[in-house]
């Protein structure tokens, strides 16, 4: 390596395995005329936790769809495991997992029989070790013979990554993995996720929320409008976008920022009652100043009585893109 | 290059989920048609002249096995692939590694296999109210075969195109029971008056219920022959129309 640092994003020409997914100028539109997906190019670097952003209609849903055949794209190219995917299309799905971001399975038949089915469907051996493994995994092995609609939501969820899981696959496709999961489920999901990823495989998910992003992605994609805005490793991408907000709300009303603080982003509003900080990088720093900023103000004496603390969300993200965007269109 | 597993895997999950719902789909045609041979079979029958040396009987074994055949396989096949469609468990099928060939065979094949087995319990039940003998018994059963593929095609493009239950319903509720009531299941053609006997033969379900009585008795209304040719035509429409079907990805693939 030289010692110049490469630009984040740039993909670096060296110790780096070819895709296992390539995507080059994906263009979809709809019968309808909706533009969901607008020329999108993407590698995914094989073993890695790719999370893709973006607000509703986005078109993260069709961009797997796309992938995984469910929708014919209008123009572009899917390449996968170096393969044509419109030429080797067989191959390449045996190798291809995909859960949806809809619940939708036969509700009659029992989590057994329907993870057996898939792994038959894609061609698989049968292998009732495994399956019962994979069962064992989602904490589903004692509802094996529980008919699926008598499961909870998020149960019905797991048995959906089980069967996409019953055939082994390379590439593994979570639309929405923690939608309508409570937070215990989640954190448990990501455990599962971090599991698959320690097996070698290559994970592409997509969320609403940062934070998930965050904790489990190597990289992040944007999504807006049919467009993939920007892809980054996670924490550059958390240093670019992260940002943190920070209201103290004070006994005493200032006039003007105390000279000790003056280093720091903040600001007074509500007529000097509050304190306002703005900063941080997303990767932490936010946090430290924000502890910072209240040993401060405990040391010069000055007494708060609230601290309100929130992380940039993905909207405010989106805003910052949309606004940029709009900046360089005039 | 056929995938067998997964053929087999979609076959027999169909099987399946017919033997769920084994009451309802085997016990309700049974109960029917053996009204039908209790009230045209054992009790008119009795007092009906026999058709072409063909005792009333039994004359009508083959029209309701016919009946039978078509709307079973109809539905079986229209229902096996409407339901994924709506559930939205078809989303496994559309990325698995399997193309038209497979989920044929799957599907319309457990649709025929099921719609199959009926009609042998049927033609079972027959045997308690009237007595028959079947003249080609091969041939027979490679026409009904022919029948139940060709109807469970149908059946699979209904599902296809059904885009709400009542759909589902509407072609072997509107037009096939119709047709097939009208069709000669319960009487020859040649009974029939001049207007009516001209516009009878506009009906292709005459053609199928003549063959298979041909089938059975070794006489019937039409050559087998134009029988055979008009079965294997609509099939080869039915296959045409799903093979398009695949190849535009309609109503499928968005
Ligand atoms: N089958 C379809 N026919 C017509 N338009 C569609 C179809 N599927 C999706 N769209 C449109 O394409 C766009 C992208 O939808 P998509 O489902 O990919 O978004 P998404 O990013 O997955 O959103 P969400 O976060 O809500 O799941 C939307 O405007 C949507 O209305
Ligand atoms: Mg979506």
């Amino acid at each position: 390596m030289t010692g110049e640092r490469s630009l984040p994003g740039a993909v670096p020409a060296e110790d780096e395995a070819p895709p296992i997914l390539q995507i080059d100028g994906l263009t979809k539109r709809f019968a309808g005329g909706a533009l969901a997906l607008d020329n999108v190019s993407l590698q995914i670097r094989p073993g890695e936790i790719f999370a893709l952003l973006g607000p509703n209609g986005a078109g993260k849903t069709t961009l797997i769809g796309a992938v995984c055949g469910l929708v014919r794209p209008t123009s572009g190219r899917i390449q996968a495991f170096g393969q044509d995917a419109r030429r080797h299309w067989r191959a390449m799905r045996g190798r291809i997992g995909l859960v949806p971001q809809e619940l939708g399975f036969d509700i009659f038949d029992t989590v057994w029989r329907q993870v057996r089915y898939s792994r038959g469907l894609f061609g698989r051996s049968p292998a009732a070790d495994l399956l019962e493994e994979v069962l064992r995994s989602l904490s589903l092995w004692d509802k094996r013979d529980a008919q699926i609609r008598t499961l909870s939501g998020g149960m019905k969820r797991r048995v959906l990554i089980a069967k996409a899981l019953a055939h082994e696959p390379d590439i593994l496709f979570l639309d929405e993995p923690t939608a309508g999961v409570d937070v215990e489920l989640r954190r448990d999901m990501w455990r599962q996720i971090a599991g698959l990823k320690a097996r070698g495989v290559t994970i592409i998910l997509t969320t609403h929320y940062l934070e998930e992003a965050e904790e489990m992605a190597d990289r992040i994609g944007i999504m807006h409008r049919g467009r993939l805005l920007l892809v980054d490793d996670k924490r550059s991408m958390m240093k670019r976008l992260g940002r943190t907000e920070a209201r103290f709300t004070l006994i005493r009303p200032l006039g003007a920022v105390p000279e000790p603080l003056a280093d720091l982003p903040v600001e007074l509003v509500d007529g000097g009652r509050v304190l306002l900080y703005r900063g941080g990088d997303g990767a932490g720093r936010g946090r430290e100043h924000v502890a910072v900023l209240a040993q401060r103000l405990a040391e010069m004496g000055e007494r708060f009585t609230a601290i309100e603390q929130r992380e940039s969300s993905l909207e405010d993200i989106f805003m910052q893109f949309v606004d940029a965007e709009g900046t360089r269109a005039c | 290059m056929l995938n067998t597993r997964s053929t087999w895997a979609i076959y027999t999950n169909e099987l399946a989920r017919f033997r769920r719902t084994v009451f309802g789909s085997l016990v309700a045609p049974v109960l029917t048609t053996s009204l039908y041979f209790i009230v045209f079979g054992a009790a008119i029958g009795g007092r009906m002249d026999a058709i072409d040396g063909v005792a009333y009987g039994a004359f009508i074994v083959p029209g309701l096995l016919m009946l039978t055949l078509l709307s079973e396989s109809t539905s079986n096949a229209s229902f096996g692939i409407y339901m994924p469609r709506f559930t939205g468990s078809i989303y496994e099928l559309l990325s698995a590694p399997v193309g038209a060939t497979e989920i044929l065979l799957g599907f319309v094949g457990a649709a025929a296999t099921k719609s199959l087995v009926l009609a042998a319990i049927i033609l079972l039940t027959a045997r308690l109210f009237v007595d028959y003998s079947i003249a080609h018994p091969v041939l027979a059963l490679l026409y009904v075969v022919l029948i139940a593929t060709a109807f469970s095609l149908l059946g699979f493009l209904l599902g296809i195109w059904a885009e709400g239950f009542e759909k589902l319903q509407l072609v072997p509720l509107l037009i096939l029971t119709p047709l097939t009531f009208l069709g000669g299941t319960f009487y020859s053609i040649g009974m029939l008056a001049e207007p009516w006997r001209m516009a009878a033969m506009l009906n292709p379900i005459v053609y199928l219920v003549s063959g298979l009585r041909w089938t059975f008795f070794g006489q019937a209304d039409v050559p087998f022959a134009t029988s055979l040719l008009m079965t294997l035509g609509f099939l080869a429409v039915c296959a045409g129309a799903v093979g398009l079907v695949f190849r535009t990805g309609w109503r499928l693939r968005s």
